[in-house]
């Protein structure tokens, strides 16, 4: 492998500094600020999991494991910086400042749960594979045009790099300069297929030489080694120097969604030997002396209280509403579009009625 | 003064016009509107520096620079998905399609994304984007370049689909079009691009979305087409003129959302009615239309509805698309079969 996309670490497995220079700016704030997102999402992916085997919501993607590369990267963005999500990304639009209620609700087949908070610039999650990469040009090309020093960040995963639109995506934002960081979570499998045959290269980092722009390749489960060069790299779009291609090697635990079967694919000793992202955080904390019983004590239990209160909102939340089937499609509804509506209103109100007999 | 000075100057553009062909009325809308709006851009393949391969961006991006007018690499996904980003944050993109049969691998694009992203978000992120794009055959142009693919689009929801055929309809439905909140398409007849010059307006004007053009009043049947079949239409009409057939034309102008009340009201008063596309019959826009005459006028109707069309096999190379394309003659014989039935 060439040296250069080798995997960058901050910190080990076992939670030693591997790297003294980000001495000072590992903070005691920071780190909680780490270990409390992750540990966030962690809970909120294992309920979201319980909830879809109760019914409560439908198929769910989990996330386990990739929670360092979510937090790390959702925490290096300033507050009007871009984010454009995958389906398995509502761990890094949860830290970014997505609700909590409304994720849950677009698991439950609600579109509200597509919709950005006021102020917060998320883009709905893309769900056909690397569509979101152009997007993320585009978006980035428009900052540039307006001269702002906002930058965007764009998530996607391995298998996302066999795609025409990941080649389009980061053609046009090298060519144009966009301050865009494109942040691949290589997971290891794209559903059943793992990156051996998805690829013939040996890193995703390596394919922004093609491209003329920085790739780095870094241990995705190192919150540190996450959080730094996202930074960097968001911290050169927004200098002009356009667009950071960065690979973030993790591991996707558990299922590709709640509907998928993974023993048929892949067995279940296989990602053992990798240390869960929480844990290496944890051993990181307990080694430097940032972790404190008390304080965890609190956030678990905060943390807990969130998400089961988010439940009850997602549960209590009104009906759907039958007119948004037709009322966002255009700003105006055309004619015939009107009179689709109105005979679904009608046929509504003449079984409320109890009536339905023509 | 200096507003009166501005109303005067707006007032003259109007009622100035210049001779124009359906590309020189484009070439003049784009200009109009990137002159009025700094969102617009205009983006695509070779419609930069060198105006555009048929010329209807010619001159913009020495008049309005490299930013506004740009040469972008050669993708079709990447255009229409850059584009979709730019109108999320804010620009009005006008996007070049070079040819309407390469527009396929930003099918995706556009039906997942730039026709759903206003309903995905309730309203809250739109992508009010135009896409250009010279369709049709007939000008012996090489493979794949003739495609006429409306149908692809019309069954779409969440993007509007207009196609001109006159100079004056071509630069008031792109002023239009760029300034409608919701993504459009605006198929271009490539075989009458330079047909025929028609006095346009120099200044703003627009062309309603959705509203169809009664090309000539007549009373026997009605003749229902759009872009570059219309003057194939008024060669046939004039051909059942001489049996002393007199029909009725409208061009369509919109084919998503389709003016129902201008095909209902003319086939109320006709009872007759012949549909003419170049694209395929199969899944083509003239079926619907016939479904609207179905639900509208069935009960005035004096004959079962003829569709002219093309055939159901790939757009030929150019050797043999006469034979695919609806002629007058064509045309003809569907209008004495309805009208003898």
């Amino acid at each position: 492998m060439n040296p250069q996309f080798s995997l960058k670490k901050i910190i080990d497995d076992e939670g030693n500094l591997l790297d003294s220079s980000y001495k000072s700016e590992i903070t005691d704030q920071l780190t909680k600020r780490f270990y409390y997102h992750m540990y966030r999402i962690r809970l909120f992916d294992r309920k979201s999991i319980s909830l879809q085997r109760q019914g409560r919501i439908g198929t769910y993607p989990p996330f386990e494991g990739q929670e360092a590369a979510q937090v790390g990267s959702a925490l290096a963005l300033d507050e009007n910086d871009w984010m454009l999500p995958t389906y398995r990304d509502h761990g890094a639009t949860l830290t970014f400042g997505f609700d909590m209620t409304k994720t849950l609700l677009y698991w439950k087949g609600r579109v509200e749960g597509c919709v950005p908070p006021e102020g917060k610039r998320i883009f709905p999650p893309a769900v056909p594979i690397a569509t979101q990469i152009p997007h993320a040009a585009g978006v980035a090309w428009a900052e540039k045009l307006k001269g702002t020093k906002n930058a965007v960040i764009v998530y996607f995963g391995d298998g996302a790099t066999s795609e025409g639109d990941f080649h389009e995506g980061l053609n046009f934002a090298s060519v144009l300069k966009a301050p865009v960081v494109f942040f691949n979570q290589n997971n290891g499998y794209a559903i059943s297929v793992p990156i051996s045959k998805q690829m013939n290269s040996k890193t995703i980092a390596q394919k922004a030489v093609a491209y003329g722009i920085p790739g780095i390749r870094i241990d995705g489960n190192d919150c540190f080694a996450v959080y730094f060069n996202v930074k960097n790299a968001l911290y050169s779009a927004r200098a002009g120097n356009g667009p950071t291609l960065i690979e973030a090697v993790t591991w996707r635990k558990g299922a590709h969604t709640t509907a998928d079967d993974p023993t048929r694919y892949r067995s279940d000793e296989q990602g053992n030997s990798i240390v869960d992202p929480l844990i290496r955080l944890e051993r990181f904390m307990k080694k430097y002396g940032f972790w404190e019983q008390d304080w965890f004590t609190e956030i678990d239990e905060k943390i807990k209280q969130e998400i089961e209160s988010s439940v009850e909102a997602m549960e209590s939340y009104p009906d759907p509403n039958v007119n948004d089937l037709f009322d966002h499609v255009f700003a105006v509804l055309p004619d015939q579009l009107m009179e689709q509506k109105k005979s679904v209103l009608e046929q509504l109100r003449r079984e409320s009625y109890g009536t339905s007999n023509g | 003064m200096a507003l009166q000075m501005d109303n005067l100057f707006e007032q003259v553009e109007r009622e100035t016009t210049e001779n124009l062909t359906i590309l020189g009325a484009i070439n003049h809308g784009l200009k109009t509107l990137l002159e009025m709006d700094e969102r617009i851009l205009v983006l695509g393949e070779d419609v930069g520096k060198n105006g555009g391969v048929f010329r209807a961006t010619d001159g913009l991006q020495k008049r309005f620079g490299e930013e506004r007018v740009v040469d972008t690499p050669l993708a079709e996904s990447g255009i229409i998905g850059t584009s979709v980003g730019l109108a999320v944050n804010g620009f009005k993109p006008i996007a070049e399609i070079q040819f309407l049969g390469f527009i396929y691998p930003a099918y995706d694009q556009i039906m997942t994304h730039v026709s759903r992203m206003r309903q995905r978000t309730m309203g809250k992120l739109t992508v009010p984007i135009v896409i250009r794009a010279p369709y049709g055959a007939g000008v012996r142009s090489p493979e794949i370049h003739s495609d006429s693919s409306e149908a692809l689009f019309t069954h779409m929801p969440g993007i509007k689909v207009v196609c001109p055929s006159t100079p004056y309809d071509a630069k008031g439905l792109l002023i239009a079009a760029a300034e409608d909140p919701d993504p459009v398409l605006i198929l271009e007849p490539m075989k009458i691009y330079r047909a025929k010059r028609a006095e346009v307006p120099v200044g703003y004007y627009k062309v309603d979305l959705g509203k169809g053009r009664i090309v000539r009043k007549g009373d026997d049947i009605t003749l229902i087409a759009w872009g570059a079949m219309i003057p194939v239409v008024e060669k046939a009409a004039e051909e059942a003129k001489k049996q002393g057939i007199s029909c009725e034309i409208i061009d369509l102008r919109t084919l998503y959302p389709i003016d129902r009340d201008m095909i209902a009201e003319s086939v109320q008063k006709t009872g007759r009615a012949v549909i003419v596309h170049e694209a395929y019959a199969t899944g083509g826009l003239g079926n619907d239309i016939v479904s609207i005459i179905n639900d509208t006028s069935f009960l005035y109707l004096r004959a079962p509805i003829e569709r002219v069309t093309g055939f159901d096999v790939p757009v030929p190379l150019f050797a043999l698309e006469e034979h695919f394309l609806p002629t007058p003659r064509r045309v003809l014989d569907g209008i004495l079969k309805v009208v003898h039935f």
